[in-house]
């Protein structure tokens, strides 16, 4: 038996458009989340740095 | 007592070289220097620990085949790990580019470790597309029949008809793996020869006035 999704992805996907420009809402988030976590492994310390060479 | 001759095989010859060209403590170094620790070099290893679940699920399906991954459980598990590593693979290597891209890693003579990285991130855009085009479902139609057209308008549809099933699945389970693979190991050699790049400011050359930089 399969489990529903967190998220109802049973309907066609939401698009933005800006000009000629066209993303998806998902493809959107997903660039946005990389985008955090590229900013975040920049500023966020790094575990033991201290006992490196 | 002498030490005896180097015998002048192909073999004691390609040794050499090899030893010459990556010495053992260079390949698999035990140190690294201090501007390493960082979150931002972490980017290039999470994307091959990606590329090999990738390769064992992909695998797994390869075995199985389309029935298992369609109409399982454990297939549909499977088959769903095989996308989560793909788009892993794509966003930590996107993430990687970025930041080397932003550190000017082809500095210091790593030219070719920027150029198999970039060919890496392009065969592996096309291992996606056949990987889409032989999910053996009405997604995977419609995306084939989107892409033949831009495709024939190139030129190519020809000898890469994106609508074959066979030829789609032996590019994408055979091929491409096989190409993608031997880039990222030439671009992890690159990077065990050349070392990791240094940050700017511990750079040699940003000392040194850009007119004298390619003198000797």
């Amino acid at each position: 038996m399969l489990l529903a999704a967190p998220i109802n992805l049973n309907h066609p996907g939401h698009y933005l458009h800006w000009g000629v420009v066209q993303i998806s809402v998902a493809n959107l988030v997903v660039v946005a989340v990389m985008v955090g976590i590229f900013v975040a492994a920049l500023l966020l310390p790094f575990p033991n740095r201290k006992r490196r060479r | 007592m002498t030490a005896p001759a180097v015998q002048p095989s192909w073999t004691g010859r390609l040794r050499g070289r090899l030893v010459r060209a990556l010495p053992p403590d260079q390949l698999l170094p035990d140190r690294q220097p201090v501007y390493v620790s960082s979150w931002i070099y972490v980017f290039g290893v999470l994307t091959l620990a990606a590329f090999l679940v990738v390769l064992v699920t992909g695998g797994l399906l390869a075995v199985e085949g389309p029935q298992w991954w369609h109409r399982s459980d454990a297939g549909h598990f499977v088959n769903s790990l095989h996308l989560w590593s793909v788009e892993l693979f794509m966003a930590f290597m996107v993430i990687h580019l970025w930041g080397k891209f932003f550190m000017a890693a082809w500095r210091g003579h790593r030219a070719m470790t920027w150029i198999t990285g970039s060919l890496c991130f392009v065969g592996s855009i096309g291992t996606a597309f056949t990987g889409y085009l032989i999910q053996s479902n009405f997604d995977a139609q419609w995306i084939s029949t989107q892409a033949k057209d831009g495709l024939n308008a190139a030129g190519i549809g020809a000898f890469f008809n994106v609508t074959d099933f066979g030829q789609m699945l032996m590019w994408h389970v055979a091929l491409l793996p096989f190409v993608v693979g031997v880039i990222i190991g030439v671009h992890i050699l690159q990077v065990r020869k050349r070392g990791v790049v240094p940050p700017f400011e511990l750079d040699p050359l940003d000392r040194v006035a850009p007119e004298l930089r390619s003198q000797p």
